[in-house]
């Protein structure tokens, strides 16, 4: 199969930014009306240009009705909560939109197994079984030992363990899945070449080409989930969004046994970071337009959102194809025990409590699902 | 009295429910009771199996429906058997509805790992319950093993299609010496009564009376329905001509 790269480069998805926003200009209400009529749920990139076109914003309503019923259909009435687990800021890398920036000046911290368990078991506490450990580039402590350990001492009470770390190799992917991870979160962070350049300026992240084929280690991995996203507002996200979708249905097509979720991540304050550096900020209306137009592309595929966003238009955003949820989040290391004052990687917007979140999701008409995976599928030894 | 019996357990009931995609615990109950089932199927993966207390389980009373594990996620044999035999360790459960399921979109059923899953969970003293894709000589490879139905599907979980699979389901309950559950794509009771019309022993339902603006209701229609489907396969229907023939013939004059 060609690679990722090629098929980016030769749809000028990596870059040609001019040729796409022509094409995208060009979308006429009636093509939007067309490729509303089309069945719902499986992708073209041309039915994924025309819903996300600036045409495609007069249809918000009629995408989010199809979006709706789509995933009442696919998912159920049901909405999955997770938390995310920070072990580490310490940061080899330098990406200019991140509080964990190695040039940025401030405490470091990075959490023991011990201490890493501690906290989950506070995650555990407020009812959550599935779990999202994340961490900055410190390879040397977050090592892979670190991981598979933690991993494993997590299986016990955990349903479901995620990854949401520095690109690895397909070996130390598979070390993770054998311990008991099962699903990987590794955003390209803009799929335009020169922007992926010109924010990571250094360390290993540094190649564009090498994180774009990590998702292919994901998958060689035998991993289940792979969450895709691009960090929206450092580049037309449009473009990125067509670039993610053209991700994805490779990785669909190359690799059967993975399940494709996407994040929709807007760019967040952080410490040390202008929020003039994103340039290509999206609002609300178009955030919408992005989550609706990828379901109506991928029926069966997870969407996935932070409490990166206010209460209100999370709330509002259940009903149009959300599946997973983050809920009660700290974003520093050591954030729940409250042992620690670490800086946060992004500021947390929606602060409400797991339980008042569960509320929300019940009073809109859906299951609060706390649970969907087994430990019986964690790991492939027996404990 | 027309009974459905599987592994010498006998039912009144030929509609089993599945529990996922519902709204809330207290839909699921109701929609539950509406049906009028006695066999409920549970994915082991939704539930923390080891507590009494878990929202799903709680809410089915075990002295009136049999309880159903599933082995919903599984993506091979291994993992298969790994979670029914934990499961059956936490409970004491033995019956198990067998899914193998490596694709994560259409969630067909992998018919190598189901059978190999299947003929190991058979000698380990499970009643294995397997769901396939609508394959007459897989349905008899599993027979072979000993399992105490097969479950074939009408067309891919969750899409509501009815069924597409109708030419092989036919060959699949003429050739069946154990009962036949048509499993998935069933959207609504009209094709539950086709199945039944066909001579399928049971249907299984989920996602139609899950995903129904009132599950309740759509429950009791789908009961109504496999019911009226299997009075009419045991009354004789008569099979389907192209050509008309007329209740009043017109040579009915005719006496010798």
């Amino acid at each position: 199969m060609t690679e990722i790269a090629t098929i980016l480069q030769e749809k000028g998805l990596d870059g040609n930014a001019e040729l796409w926003r022509r094409r995208l200009e060009k979308v006429t209400n009636s093509d939007v009306e067309g490729a509303l009529s089309e069945p719902a749920g499986s992708y073209s990139l041309r039915r994924l240009m025309t819903l996300i076109s600036p045409a495609g914003e007069n249809y918000l309503e009629q995408m989010a009705q199809a979006a709706h019923q789509l995933t009442v259909q696919r998912f159920g009435r049901t909405i999955r909560l997770y938390a995310p687990l920070y072990l580490s800021n310490y940061c080899s890398n330098s990406c200019r939109y991140c509080g964990f920036n190695k040039e940025n000046e401030f405490k470091r911290t990075r959490l023991t197994i011990d201490e890493a368990i501690e906290e989950a078991n506070i995650i555990a506490a407020k009812g959550f079984r599935d779990i999202l450990l994340v961490s900055s580039e410190d390879r040397k402590f977050v090592s892979t030992d670190y991981l598979a350990g933690l991993a494993k001492k997590l299986r016990p009470t955990f349903g479901s363990i995620s990854i949401e770390i520095y690109q690895m190799s397909s070996a130390e992917y598979a070390r993770l899945f054998a311990s008991g991870v099962e699903g990987v979160t590794l955003y390209q962070e803009t799929y335009d070449r020169r922007a992926y350049e010109s924010y990571h300026p250094s360390g290993s992240k540094s190649d564009y080409d090498c994180r774009l084929r990590t998702p292919d280690n994901i998958a060689s991995a035998q991993m289940r989930e792979i969450g895709l996203g691009a960090l929206l507002g450092l580049a037309d996200w449009r473009i990125e969004a067509l670039a993610l979708a053209e991700h994805a249905h490779y990785l669909i097509k190359a690799y059967w046994q993975s399940h494709i979720s996407f994040s929709f991540p807007r760019l967040r304050p952080a410490h040390h970071v202008e929020s003039s550096l994103f340039t290509h900020s999206l609002g609300d209306k178009n955030l919408v337009q992005m989550i609706t137009a990828l379901r109506l592309c991928f029926a069966d595929a997870g969407l996935v959102l932070s409490t990166r966003e206010q209460a209100t238009l999370r709330d509002n955003l259940m009903k149009l194809g959300i599946t997973k949820i983050s809920a009660g989040s700290k974003t520093n290391p050591g954030g729940y025990s409250g042992h620690s004052n670490a800086i946060e990687q992004f500021k947390v917007d929606d602060k409400r409590s797991p339980i008042e979140v569960a509320a929300v999701i019940s009073n809109q008409g859906f299951e609060p699902v706390w649970k969907d995976w087994d430990r019986a599928f964690l790991g492939n030894q027996d404990d | 009295m027309d009974k459905l019996v599987i592994a010498g357990r006998e039912f009144d009931c030929r509609l089993l429910v599945g529990t996922g995609k519902f709204a809330s615990c207290e839909l699921m109950a109701e929609a539950i009771e509406f049906s009028g089932t006695e066999i409920v199927t549970v994915a082991l993966r939704r539930v923390d199996i080891e507590n009494e207390n878990d929202d799903i389980l709680s809410a089915i009373d075990r002295s009136r429906y049999l309880l159903l594990p599933n082995t919903s996620g599984a993506r091979d044999a291994d993992e298969a058997i790994r979670l029914a035999r934990l499961a059956r360790a936490a409970t004491g459960i033995e019956w198990l509805k067998l899914e193998v399921t490596p694709d994560p979109y259409y969630l067909l059923p992998d018919p190598v790992e189901t059978l190999r899953a299947a003929e190991i969970l058979v000698k380990d003293g499970f009643v294995v319950l397997p769901y396939i894709n609508a394959d007459p000589i897989l349905a008899k490879r599993l027979e072979d093993v000993g399992t105490a139905t097969v479950m074939p599907l009408a067309s891919p979980i969750g899409s509501n299609q009815g069924l597409q699979t109708r030419a092989a389901l036919e060959i699949i309950i003429e050739q069946a010496n154990v009962p036949v559950v048509v499993d998935a794509g069933l959207g609504l009771p009209s094709h539950a009564a086709d199945a039944m019309e066909m001579g399928a022993d049971a249907v299984l339902v989920n996602t139609a009376i899950a995903t129904a603006a009132d599950p309740a209701q759509m429950a009791k229609a789908f009961k109504l329905a496999v019911e009226a489907g299997r009075i009419a396969f045991k009354s004789g229907p008569r099979a389907v001509g192209k050509t008309a023939s007329a209740s009043s013939p017109l040579t009915g004059f005719l006496r010798d």
